[in-house]
C-alpha cells in the first residue's frame, strides 16, 4: 500500500492509457488492466488523504456528469475525482429540464457533443443507455449506472475495498445478497469478482433473483444463513421499491426477517467477514444498523473512499488514452 | 383489366398447390392465367404479347403477407398504403393484410372503405384490410364485424393487443364465426408481458432487460383454444397470430391433432433471429412477441416445415428513427420486412433448414387460403399475381435503400439470397428489377 503520494510526473507514468475510448461494461476490462486500475487507485488514496488533494492531471479536459437518474454519491464522487485531477466539471440532471419537454436521450447526447466534451458520465434508468449514448458521441463516455444492466465504477472500488482489507481477490468468497434482479451492482460485481478469481453466491429470494442467473458462473441460494455460511464477504443490495412492480415480496418487515443481515445471520459467514453495502442503505429492511454502523466489520466508508479514488484512475486512463490519440 | 398478355418462356415454375417445381411457361390474360405448359415451348401467343424469356428463372405465385402495418390512416410519416404497396411490389408481395390498429382504428366500415379506395387508386398490389375485432382495439365491445366484412375486411383482429377478458373473447369467436369470419389474435399474457422488452432467460438477465417468459405466450394459447372448443359448433375459426415459444408449439399441436378450427402463423423475423441478436442492445431486432432462444427458433422452423405452423408472415412494423434511436426499453418494437420476407425464406432453403415448396406455400396458398383469396398458385383460371426471381443471387441487405418511409430492418447487413425479378399484379407488372430480355 502506498503512503506517501506520488507526484503528477509519477502518477503520470502510473496511468495506462485505458484500452477502449468508453468504459461501459466490466468487460470493457481483463485481470491485467483491473490490477494496474486498481494500483493507480491506491496512489490516489494516499493523495486524497493529503491536505492538498489536487493535480494537474486532466488540466483542461471537461467532464460533463449527466445524471438522469437522481444520485448524491455516485455523483459527487465524479465530480471530486474529476475536480482533483483538474478538469472542468459540469453537473447536468437533465431530468428536470429537457427531457420533461420531449427531447430524447440522443437529442441531448448530440447538443451535449456539440460542447466538446472530453468525458461523458452518465446515469440513466434503462438498460443499455450508456452504449446508446456512446455511439453518438466523439467523447469517451463512461458508464454510472445503465438501468439494470451494469455500474462497472462500483465494481471496481468493490474491488479496491476488498483488496485492502483482505490484500486479495482471489480465493474469497462473496455472497451478494437480496435484490439480485434490480440490480446493477450484481451484475457488475459478478462478472469482476469472477474474473479476478473469487467464488460468488447469488443469495435472496427467487422473486429477486434474475432467470438463469446460475449459468452466470455462480452459485444461487435462496436461504439467506445457507448463503452467508462462510463467506468473507457479505455485499448487501439496496432493496429498490422504485423498480418494483407488483408481488416480488410480502413486506419489509418478513423481507428483514428472511433476508435482512444481522448480528445472528452474520455469525455464519467466516472469521473476520467484512460487510458491504453500495447504498443508499434501507435500514431495518436489508441491513440492521447495529451491523451497518460496526466498523469493525462494515466496509460501508471505506467503500465511499475508494470510490473517488477509483474513479480518479478510471478517469486518469482515459485522459491518457485521449492525450495518446 | 386490359394489361397486355405475358408470356413466360423457359421458366422453372414452382407451385406449391400442385407440388410442381420444373420447367414451363405460362401465358396471362385479362388479369388471369390462360396457358400453363410444363415444356419449353408455348404455341400460338396472342397477337401483341409481351414475351418473356425467363431464363431458368423461378416463376412462382406472388407472396400474400397477412401481417402488415401501415401509418394509413393517422401515421403517414411512418408508412403510407403508397409506400408498403411499393415496397410489397419489389419485396415480391402482391397482396397485403393490413392491420386495423390505425388512427382512427379500421373498427368500422367506412375505414376499411377509405383503405380499400386509396388502394385502387394507388393500383400496386391488393391490399385487403383487417378489420378490429373489438371497438378501438381496446378489447371490450365487439366492433362491426358484419359490416366490415360486407366491406371487405378479410379477417378481425385486434392486433398486437391482446384480448383480455376472456368473456368478450368468447363472444368474439363465437360471433364471428357465426358470420363465417377468421379472428387473429396473437397470445401474449398481460401481467406476463407488462414492461417485457425481451424473452426471459440468460441472455436478457445478464443485460438487465425486463422479460417475459415464454409461458405468457403458452398461457393465453391455452385460453383460446379452449373458448375455441366452446365455439367452435358456432363456426368459430382462429388463426394463432405469430406464435414464438416452443411450448406454445406444444399446445397448437395438441388442438391440431383433435382437429379444433386453428390454423397459425410465425414471423420470418422469429424463423431467422433469436435473442442473441439483439446484441448490444440493437432497436430494431426489439419484436413483439420478442426474439426467443436458439431452441425455440429452431423448433418453429421445424414446424413451419411439418405444417403445424400454416402461415409465414412479415410482421411488417415500420417505426421512424425517432422511435427506434432510444434506450431499448423505450424503443417500439417491430420491424419492417415486406422487401426481406422472401429472400428471408430462401435463405432458410438455401440452409438446409426447409424444403423450398413447403416455404413458398406457407407465404403463397396457405395465406391466400386463408382469407378466401383464389390466388396464392399457378393455376388456370386464378389471378395472375406471379413473381419471377433469381432464387440464388446473393445482397447484403442495406436498410437505407428499401422502399418502405422508415427504414427499421432486422435484416439490416444481413445476407441473404434471392432476388425478385419482376412482380405480377392482376396481369400487370409492378415491379421490374432490370430490364427482362425480350425475344
Amino acid at each position: 500500500m502506498v503512503s506517501v503520494a506520488p507526484g503528477l510526473d509519477e502518477i503520470r507514468e502510473r496511468a495506462k492509457p485505458f484500452p477502449r475510448r468508453h468504459f461501459l461494461s466490466v468487460t470493457d476490462l481483463d485481470p491485467v488492466r483491473v490490477g494496474e486500475l486498481l494500483e493507480l487507485a491506491e496512489s490516489f488514496v494516499a493523495l486524497n488523504r493529503q491536505a492538498s488533494k489536487k493535480i494537474d492531471l486532466l488540466k483542461g479536459r471537461t467532464q460533463i456528469n449527466l445524471f438522469f437518474e437522481a444520485s448524491t454519491r455516485t455523483q459527487s464522487s465524479f465530480e471530486l475525482a474529476g475536480k482533483r485531477l483538474g478538469a472542468d466539471v459540469i453537473n447536468m440532471s437533465p431530468r428536470a429540464s429537457s427531457i420533461s419537454k420531449g427531447e430524447t436521450l440522443v437529442d441531448t447526447a448530440v447538443t451535449l457533443n456539440a460542447m466538446q466534451p472530453d468525458i461523458l458520465i452518465i446515469r440513466h434508468a434503462a438498460s443499455g443507455a450508456a452504449s446508446l449514448l456512446s455511439q453518438k458521441v466523439d467523447c469517451s463516455v463512461v458508464n454510472a449506472g445503465d438501468g439494470q444492466h451494469e455500474h462497472p465504477s462500483q465494481a471496481l472500488l468493490d474491488a479496491l475495498s476488498m483488496r485492502r482489507a483482505f490484500g486479495r481477490i482471489d480465493g474469497l468468497t462473496v455472497a451478494i445478497c437480496g435484490d439480485v434482479l434490480h440490480s446493477r451492482v450484481a451484475r457488475s460485481n459478478v462478472a469482476l469478482l469472477l474474473m479476478m478469481g473469487a467464488r460468488v453466491r447469488l443469495v435472496g429470494p427467487p422473486t429477486l433473483m434474475p432467470a438463469a442467473a446460475a449459468r452466470w458462473g455462480v452459485e444461487v441460494v435462496h436461504d439467506m444463513k445457507a448463503g452467508i455460511r462462510g463467506a468473507d464477504v457479505v455485499m448487501m443490495l439496496r432493496l429498490q421499491f422504485e423498480r418494483m412492480q407488483g408481488a416480488l415480496v410480502p413486506s419489509t418487515r418478513e423481507y428483514f426477517r428472511l433476508w435482512g443481515l444481522d448480528r445472528e445471520k452474520l455469525a455464519l459467514a467466516a472469521p473476520g467477514v467484512r460487510v458491504m453495502h453500495p447504498g443508499p442503505m434501507n435500514r431495518g429492511v436489508e441491513i440492521d444498523s447495529e451491523v451497518a454502523d460496526d466498523l469493525q466489520v462494515s466496509l460501508v466508508q471505506d467503500q465511499v473512499e475508494m470510490g473517488v479514488a477509483v474513479r480518479m484512475a478510471v478517469l486518469a486512463a482515459l485522459a491518457a488514452r485521449l492525450d495518446n490519440r | 383489366m386490359n394489361a397486355q398478355p405475358l408470356a413466360f418462356i423457359g421458366a422453372r415454375l414452382v407451385d406449391p398447390e400442385s407440388g410442381y417445381d420444373g420447367p414451363g411457361c405460362l401465358l396471362t390474360a385479362d388479369g388471369c392465367i390462360a396457358r400453363i405448359s410444363r415444356g419449353d415451348a408455348l404455341p400460338g401467343l396472342p397477337d401483341g404479347a409481351r414475351v418473356i424469356d425467363a431464363g431458368g428463372a423461378v416463376l412462382s405465385p406472388g407472396l400474400v403477407d397477412l401481417r402488415v402495418k401501415t401509418g394509413e390512416p393517422g401515421s403517414e410519416p411512418k408508412e403510407t398504403l403508397k409506400s408498403a404497396s411499393r415496397a410489397a411490389a419489389a419485396g415480391g408481395v402482391t397482396s397485403i393484410v393490413v392491420m386495423p390498429d390505425t388512427d382512427p382504428p379500421v373498427d368500422e366500415p367506412s375505414v376499411a372503405d377509405f383503405i380499400l379506395r386509396r388502394a385502387r387508386d394507388i393500383e400496386l398490389v391488393h391490399v385487403y384490410p383487417a378489420g378490429a375485432a373489438t371497438r378501438g382495439c381496446e378489447g371490450k365491445a365487439l366492433a362491426e364485424i358484419g359490416l366490415m366484412r360486407e366491406a371487405g375486411c378479410v379477417f378481425v383482429t385486434d392486433a398486437d393487443r391482446p384480448i383480455v377478458d376472456s368473456r368478450v373473447m368468447r363472444r368474439l369467436l363465437a360471433y364471428a364465426g357465426g358470420l363465417g369470419v377468421l379472428v387473429a389474435h396473437r397470445p401474449a399474457d398481460p401481467w406476463l408481458t407488462a414492461g417485457a422488452a425481451a424473452s426471459e432467460g440468460e441472455f436478457a438477465g445478464r443485460m438487465g432487460l425486463p422479460s417475459e417468459p415464454p409461458a405468457a405466450e403458452t398461457i393465453m394459447l391455452e385460453r383460446d383454444l379452449a373458448l375455441l372448443e366452446l365455439t367452435a359448433p358456432a363456426g368459430a375459426r382462429l388463426m394463432v397470430d405469430q406464435v414464438s415459444a416452443e411450448s406454445a408449439l406444444d399446445t397448437l399441436r395438441r388442438s391440431k391433432d383433435r382437429g379444433l378450427p386453428v390454423i397459425a402463423s410465425a414471423s420470418i423475423n422469429h424463423l431467422t433471429f433469436n435473442e442473441l441478436d439483439i446484441g448490444d442492445y440493437r432497436t430494431f431486432w426489439k419484436l413483439t412477441p420478442p426474439l426467443r432462444a436458439e431452441a425455440d427458433r429452431v423448433a418453429l422452423v421445424g414446424a413451419v416445415t411439418s405444417g403445424l405452423v400454416d402461415i409465414v408472415v412479415s410482421a411488417h412494423a415500420p417505426a421512424p428513427a425517432e422511435d427506434k434511436r432510444l434506450p431499448f426499453e423505450e424503443a417500439t418494437p417491430g420491424s419492417v420486412g415486406l422487401e426481406t420476407l422472401f429472400p428471408a425464406l430462401l435463405t432458410l432453403w438455401h440452409e438446409g433448414q426447409a424444403p423450398l415448396l413447403r416455404l413458398l406455400e406457407t407465404v403463397t396458398l396457405a395465406p391466400a387460403r386463408a382469407i378466401g383469396s383464389p390466388a396464392g398458385r399457378l393455376a388456370i383460371g386464378a389471378p395472375a399475381d406471379l413473381i419471377l426471381c433469381d432464387i440464388d443471387a446473393p445482397r447484403v441487405i442495406d436498410a437505407s435503400l428499401l422502399l418502405s418511409k422508415s427504414k427499421n430492418s432486422a435484416f439490416d447487413g444481413r445476407r441473404l439470397q434471392g432476388r425478385v425479378l419482376m412482380t405480377v399484379v392482376d396481369g400487370r407488372v409492378v415491379w421490374e428489377s432490370a430490364p427482362v430480355p425480350a425475344q
